[in-house]
């Protein structure tokens, strides 16, 4: 019995080491060649050189600004939207969820077409000012990240008793606005993050729409240049770009441990 | 005039009617209790007073006002949720103190009014802590507090004490009873437990499918109950078949043996008339009823404070139930035993 379960532990970690070998020989090789920018020594010159373009800087504050605004908008978007849902008209949840699917289907090639092609021309004219694109570019990715929001908010609200708390906070004269700000937000305020960062970790490195809307303002056209150009600081920068998302999702990890600690309360 | 009116309310979900024709008149200060199955109404019915539902036909007044069509954030109506609905990102003192903020009370009042309602339900040291930290009799306790901070015209309870043990069933219930009394405020408390019911109401209103089967007090729902359901509903009943029935001597037979009923249960025969009586009406051995039967013991079973007999009179199975004493010699399956009861502790149905 113990030889065989010591026979099940080696075959499970043999396995875990052939995974993790699989996705960090590939990360090690890129950033042990990041950090050969200066001829024989290892040494940071290919990040000092990212650190102090100001494009690096123009571009990721860019890329970040697109991030917040998108964000904040598809909170009050998706939000509302998935919490009438749950309380009026699950009947609607089907079609809601097929929607919120088809970015994954649709390449965002097709996609940045579509908008361009409807709001270059008459009445909108949107690609007619920096303005008009960075809106196009904020709606484009609302879109884009809908499945991640959507899913995060709705797996948020079905851990809550929506239509108990709403009942409750309306027996004590509450209207909606109150409800939406004070009872249901709050409570979504962990879900809502973790939303809130896969769309940022997809907004900072997203390519497609960027460079047809933006050009190089954004920071992954920037990304791509660079590694057109410039092998060590692509390098470099793909890094950083990993090392930024595991921070996000670090934080998501973090949010999500408070979240289990301080439980739901009622009964089921 | 009554205090809250339920006219002609009915509730239609698709085709299917949920609550038909339901008509009440609540006295101010009035604790009223909807009891039945699963599925009867109750529930239906409180959450149109409470403007969760729209009735399909008729009107619900409260103070002379109609408030049919009133959205439930405008009625002044405390309600008492099953699951409780404390919010989980507020702290105690702020739930409580939610209704009083939304009427935009002052902060003063508002800590004032918090603090009464913890000292009422006995729970002030837990005016910062989170609902997830209390057990539920507490929770219930402060979402009892929470409906009632900001002195509502009326107080529904929604099954408030179903996710609850036993035990603390018990205790919750006595406080909510005295709680409510000492406020004066009128309830409707929804239940499917009967002995909630029986316990904590001035009135019961015994519903099933939809309808209204009686209302009354406990001491009338229980021992005068007017139709079949409302007597097998509540509380424990024989219902037995007879034969020749002499309606000029009010008696007929069971088992072959010759019983004497409630004359006044005489005007309600149904075409298979059965005879009716409770348990804890019967006797074993010669007792002062008139009725006395000769039976065969089918079966003993001892439940703590009350001894169930199982007694078969020429085919009609008897539950007897005896108050149980330390020096009571019980007797065994297929024992001889007489039954007696009074002639008004039985009636036709």
């Amino acid at each position: 019995m113990a030889a065989q379960m010591k026979r099940n532990t080696f075959w499970s970690w043999l396995w875990v080491a052939i995974g993790v070998a699989y996705f960090f020989v590939p990360l090690i090789a890129t950033f042990d060649f990041s950090l050969r920018a200066k001829k024989g020594v290892l040494s940071f010159l290919a990040y000092e050189r990212v650190f102090n373009d100001p494009a690096f800087w123009k571009t990721f504050i860019f890329s970040l600004e697109m991030g917040v605004v998108t964000i904040l908008f598809s909170i009050l978007l998706v939000v509302p939207t998935a919490y009438w849902i749950r309380l009026r008209l699950p009947q609607l949840r089907v079609m809601v969820e097929f929607i919120t699917m088809l970015p994954f289907v649709i390449p965002a090639i097709v996609l940045v077409f579509g908008l361009i092609r409807v709001f270059s021309g008459g009445p909108f004219y949107l690609t007619n000012t920096a303005m008009g694109t960075n809106t196009l570019l904020v709606a484009a990715y609302t879109v884009l990240t809908l499945p991640y929001m959507f899913r995060s908010v709705d797996t948020g609200l079905a851990a809550i008793d929506v239509r108990s708390l709403t009942e409750a906070a309306q027996s004590l004269g509450a209207g909606w606005g109150t409800i939406l700000f004070k009872i249901i937000f709050p409570n979504l305020r962990v879900a809502i993050l973790s939303g809130a960062f896969l769309t940022l970790a997809t907004v900072i490195g997203e390519f497609t729409i960027a460079s047809f809307l933006v050009g190089i303002n954004a920071f992954g056209p920037y990304m791509s240049l660079i590694g057109q150009n410039k092998t060590y600081e692509s390098s470099s920068l793909a890094i950083i770009s990993f090392l930024m998302t595991w921070a996000f999702l670090g934080i998501m990890q973090l949010l999500n441990r408070g979240k289990s600690a301080d439980g739901l309360a009622g009964a089921r | 005039m009554a205090f809250l009116t339920l006219t002609n309310v009915s509730k239609m979900f698709g085709s299917a009617s949920a609550v038909e024709d339901f008509n009440l008149d609540v006295e101010k200060g009035e604790f009223v209790s909807f009891l039945g199955p699963s599925g009867c109404g109750k529930t239906t019915t409180l959450r149109m007073i409470a403007g969760f539902e729209l009735p399909t036909s008729g009107a619900v007044s409260l103070g002379g006002e109609d408030i049919t069509y009133k959205s439930p954030n405008q009625r002044n109506v405390g309600m008492v949720f099953q699951s409780y609905a404390l919010f989980p990102n507020m702290t105690i003192g702020q739930n409580i103190g939610f209704g009083l903020q939304v009427r935009k009370t002052s902060k003063d009042e508002i800590k004032k009014r918090v603090g009464d309602m913890l000292s009422l339900v006995h729970l002030e040291q837990h005016i910062d802590k989170y609902p997830y930290q209390l057990s539920g009799g507490q929770q219930q306790r402060i979402a009892l507090a929470r409906a009632l901070a900001f002195s509502p015209q009326v107080l529904l309870l929604d099954e408030p004490l179903s996710a609850l043990d036993a035990k603390i069933r018990v205790e919750l219930r006595l406080e909510i009873r005295r709680i409510q009394q000492a406020m004066g405020i009128t309830t409707v408390y929804v239940t499917h437990d009967q002995e909630e019911a029986l316990s904590l109401s001035d009135r019961v209103v015994v519903m099933s499918q939809g309808r209204m089967e009686q209302v009354g007090t406990p001491a009338q729902i229980y021992n005068y109950p007017s139709t079949e359901f409302v007597a097998q509903f509540v509380g424990q009943l024989n219902l037995l078949p007879v034969s020749d029935v002499d309606v000029a001597q009010a008696s007929c037979l069971v088992g072959g043996q010759t019983v004497h009923f409630d004359h006044s249960s005489v005007k309600m025969l149904s075409e298979k008339p059965r005879l009716a009586i409770r348990p804890e009406e019967l006797q074993i051995g010669e007792g002062d009823g008139r009725n006395m039967l000769k039976g065969r013991v089918d079966s003993v079973m001892f439940l703590g404070a009350v001894v169930r007999l199982r007694v078969e009179v020429g085919g009609a199975k008897f539950s007897a139930d005896l108050f149980n004493e330390r020096s009571m010699t019980l007797p065994r399956a297929g024992d001889e035993v007489l039954i007696s009861f009074p002639v008004h502790a039985c009636w036709l149905m």
